[in-house]
């Protein structure tokens, strides 16, 4: 039996290197994978990149399954996603695979971007990493806002309504703009056809991209670790990091591992908690769009409350615009903001401990007060958050230099 | 990277697990989005049973109606048209409808429950164009042997009065039966068998 | 302050966030529904106290009969003998044959469709609303959850009539409680359950395949705790290289 099993492998053997004569696999795989050292003391945080990419594949794929299903049409898209709910099978577990990817997708990238401020992994050579992956987080909000449009609830409906209409709050253009954004004078089933394609096609060809870019400059020079040293500093005497580990085994079984504890959260939520009591699948979403009747309390889904929170507090509506435009607008600049001469938060000393420990106590905060209904003691509390949001980007530039700093070790910390 | 000492059987018994079992995983992750192109439950009760009243059809007349985006053809068939059919056998590509579809009830000379009673699916089996009913008893242009019949204007594919095809015309089988069953004597269940029928 | 300091601060802190008020408690306090969704008896009769009571006017009309004989386990032919009044197949939607228009003249708007109503509401505010129609002393239905309801009571047989009693607040005359003025079919707590299989119903018409939901779940989380489990000792057997 071992000989027309050997021969067997011989044939594939061959196959395989007719192929890799002809493409690049095998070395394209050890570029990446087995010849790619990846500092060994990734910690938690640092799941949440390869769970950020497995997020968007889920996405893609129970999208495009809804795509077979769901009518892009004022008169029929709320039929539909109920049709989906109902009347195709499995529909409704394709949809909730959809709409808990929204929030779960938002989650792995807070948390994503947030190993960056921890760690520094913005810093010298990688700022285009960051750049290129604020770029993906401005891509993905705009997809979420146009996918939550598609429903064609009362909050998909109404959302569109106060987002679009921030567009017009810049002069003289802001009007017509207003107007070609919609394609009709109020929010209709012209808006919501062009919001479709671009959910489905147009944006979706941006994140990959961008995806793709994020990824070509991470490789170029490697990942960033929590001590924030670089592993190709210690070499040895073959050229390989004596800190790095190659990619592939050691870290795609991890993170198998944490792709796998992902996907159990995830499942639960899906199965038994799919609304997340109105943060996921807002209440006044199940009332059909209805152009004369407002909800009584509009407001954003929770990923953007931060931001919203930052546009409420601002008692005049174009500065209100200008600096909620500006709280995302000066993420990019953060790569050069800081300018410790050291990375990681492990060494920076208790100033930047306070300073982020308080940039995220104001996230959070302004993501609850952007969804309350606003009485006038949380407008105050609002605007001091707002300080503290924008404190953080401008203390980070000017105390980050001059603070002492704790000695850097020689190796990494295992 | 230092690799002595490694147990290398554990390693490989646990990866060999690991993708056992996560192919398994994604086989199931796979049957929702596999089984959501099914008619979903709307096609389905779109595609119910049809009802068909015959009290009003006469002998000769043939009604249409639609199922499951299907035109079928109920033709209330004379005593005279049915006894005609036997003389046609040798004509017929497959006049004992063995190679072709039907419930079992309609396995026999009419092709039907009751012989009274033609129900056919009018789509031809050759291409899915509908044919005409020439019901004329005599030679015609197209064929000599002509007891009345089916014709497609698409491709010439004949048929006689029990929607059994001819030899040397491009439709390979009979016109299909669907299944159905009756209520009453004169009313017509399209889409369901009579109880314990095949 | 090292790093598992850092760690307790940012726990604290976000505690603190997450646990300062933000939501006012708005309305009226509303009476807890605790409705079980695996209680297929009371959805039963929910259906039949809906198809009596709101399916003259108010539509599902993304609910399948068929789908309610599966679900609850009913034959078809005694859902369409019990439950189907209006001319339609097994396979239809419960739709009214009432125009929307004419709905419109009487009752001053469309009653909604319900097929939603439990997921946009809630259990509890049908639960309450349900059970606080009153009749004021212009002899007008009105209600305490949804004040100038335009919908009558219709199971006021069953409940009886209940009137205001009012209270003094800060000068302003408000409705302290209601009291059964005159007893319906049904005491109280009759009616209550009779409410309760209601809102049962409407809970699982919001969203039939939440029983399935459910069951499915259990088997996919017993799997990936099992596959997470292999996968730990694949990475834990890997992971002996690295020092």
């Amino acid at each position: 039996m071992a000989k027309p099993a050997s021969s067997l492998a011989k044939r594939a053997d061959t196959l395989w290197n007719w192929v890799d004569t002809r493409l690049p696999v095998s070395a394209f795989w050890k570029a990446t994978m087995t010849g790619y050292y990846a500092p060994k003391n990734f910690n938690f945080w640092y799941y949440m990149g390869v769970l950020s990419l497995v997020v968007l594949v889920l996405q893609i794929l129970s999208g495009i399954f809804l795509t077979m299903h769901y009518k892009p049409s004022a008169a029929e898209a709320f039929a539909s996603v109920e049709y989906i709910m109902r009347d195709v099978e499995w529909g409704w577990l394709i949809r909730y695979m959809h709409s808990t990817g929204a929030s779960f997708f938002f989650i792995v990238v807070y948390l994503h971007m947030f190993r960056s401020l921890l760690y520094g992994s913005h810093r010298a050579p990688r700022e285009l990493v960051w750049v290129f992956g604020v770029l993906i987080y401005l891509a993905l909000m705009a997809e979420a806002f146009m996918g939550y449009v598609l429903p064609w609830g009362q909050m998909s409906y109404w959302g569109a309504q106060v987002i679009i209409n921030l567009f017009g709050a810049i002069p003289t253009i802001g009007e017509p703009l207003t107007e070609w954004i919609r394609g009709d004078y109020f929010i209709s089933d012209a808006t919501l056809n062009r919001f479709f394609a671009l959910h489905v096609i147009a944006l979706p060809l941006a994140i990959f991209g961008l995806v793709l870019l994020h990824l070509v400059a991470l490789r170029e020079n490697g990942s960033n670790n929590p001590d924030g040293l670089e592993i190709k500093a210690n070499k040895d005497e073959n050229g390989i990091p004596v800190d790095g580990v190659p990619f592939h085994p050691y870290y795609t079984i991890k993170d198998l591992f944490g792709i796998s504890m992902f996907l159990l959260l995830f499942a639960f939520v899906i199965f038994f908690w799919p609304e997340a009591g109105g943060l996921f699948l807002e209440h006044d979403n199940f009332v059909p769009a209805d152009p004369l009747v407002t909800p009584e309390h509009i407001k954003p889904v929770w990923y953007f409350t931060p931001y919203y929170a930052i546009l409420k507090a601002v008692p005049d509506k174009l500065m209100g615009v200008i600096l909620m435009g500006l709280s995302v607008a000066i993420l990019f600049f953060v790569p050069w903001l800081d300018r410790s001469p050291v990375k990681s938060i492990r060494y920076k000393g208790l100033w930047y401990k306070i300073l982020l420990g308080l940039f995220v106590v104001a996230f959070i905060r302004l993501g609850m007060l952007g969804m309350a209904e606003g009485t006038p003691a949380q407008t105050v509390e609002m605007r001091v958050w707002t300080f503290v949001y924008f404190a953080f980007f401008i203390l980070l530039f000017f105390l980050s230099p001059g603070a002492k700093t704790k000695p850097l070790p020689e190796r990494l910390t295992h | 990277m230092p690799t002595d000492g490694v147990n290398k059987k554990r390693r490989r018994f646990l990866v060999a697990t690991t993708s056992v079992v996560g192919a398994v995983g994604a086989g199931f992750a796979a049957v929702p989005f596999i089984k959501s192109w099914k008619p979903s439950a709307k096609a389905r009760a779109v595609g119910a049973p049809v009802q068909v009243m015959l009290d009003g059809l006469d002998p000769g007349q043939l009604l249409k109606v639609q199922w499951r985006g299907q035109t079928i053809g109920v033709l209330r068939r004379s005593k005279e048209t049915v006894g005609l059919l036997p003389e046609l056998d040798q004509y017929l590509r497959d006049p004992q409808s063995a190679e072709s579809e039907q419930p079992v009830f309609a396995q026999n000379e009419g092709r039907a429950l009751k012989e009274e009673f033609l129900v056919v699916n009018m789509h031809c089996t050759h291409l899915g164009c509908v044919p005409q009913l020439l019901p004329q008893v005599g030679p015609q242009p197209f064929e000599e042997n002509w007891n009345g019949g089916f014709f497609c204007p698409c491709h010439k594919s004949k048929f006689d009065m029990a929607g059994r095809v001819y030899k040397g015309v491009p439709a390979p089988t009979n016109l299909r039966i669907p299944p159905y069953s009756f209520i009453d004597d004169t009313t017509l269940v399209i889409g369901v068998n009579p109880e314990g029928a095949v | 302050m090292n790093k598992k300091h850092f760690s307790a601060f940012i726990s604290l802190a976000l505690f603190l966030a997450a646990s300062a008020p933000v939501f006012a408690a708005g309305g009226g306090a509303l009476e807890t529904a605790d409705i079980n969704i695996r209680d297929t008896a009371a959805i039963q009769r929910g259906a039949k106290l809906f198809v009596n009571y709101c399916l003259s006017c108010h539509s599902a009309s993304y609910m399948r009969y068929n789908r309610l004989a599966e679900d609850l386990e009913l034959d078809e032919d005694l859902v369409m003998q019990n439950l189907v009044f209006a001319d339609v197949k097994i396979g239809e939607t419960m739709d009214i044959a009432m125009e929307p228009e004419a709905a419109a003249d009487w009752f001053g708007k469309t009653p909604p469709d319900l097929s939603l109503i439990a997921r946009s509401r809630g259990a509890d505010w049908l639960y309450t609303y349900l059970k606080t129609f009153y009749q004021d002393e212009n002899g007008h239905w009105n209600n305490l959850v949804l004040p100038n309801a335009a919908m009558p009571h219709v199971m006021w047989q069953l409940q009886g009539i209940q009137k205001p009693i009012y209270a003094t607040h800060d000068g302003h005359d408000v409705i302290d409680h209601l009291t059964l003025a005159k007893p319906g079919l049904q005491s109280p707590e009759e009616y209550g359950e009779t409410v309760h299989d209601l809102v049962t119903f409407l809970e699982y018409l919001s969203e039939p395949a939440k029983l399935k939901r459910k069951n499915v779940g259990v088997w996919v989380l017993l799997f990936l705790t099992l596959f997470t489990l292999i996968a730990y000792l694949l990475k834990a057997e890997y992971w002996r290289d690295v020092h």
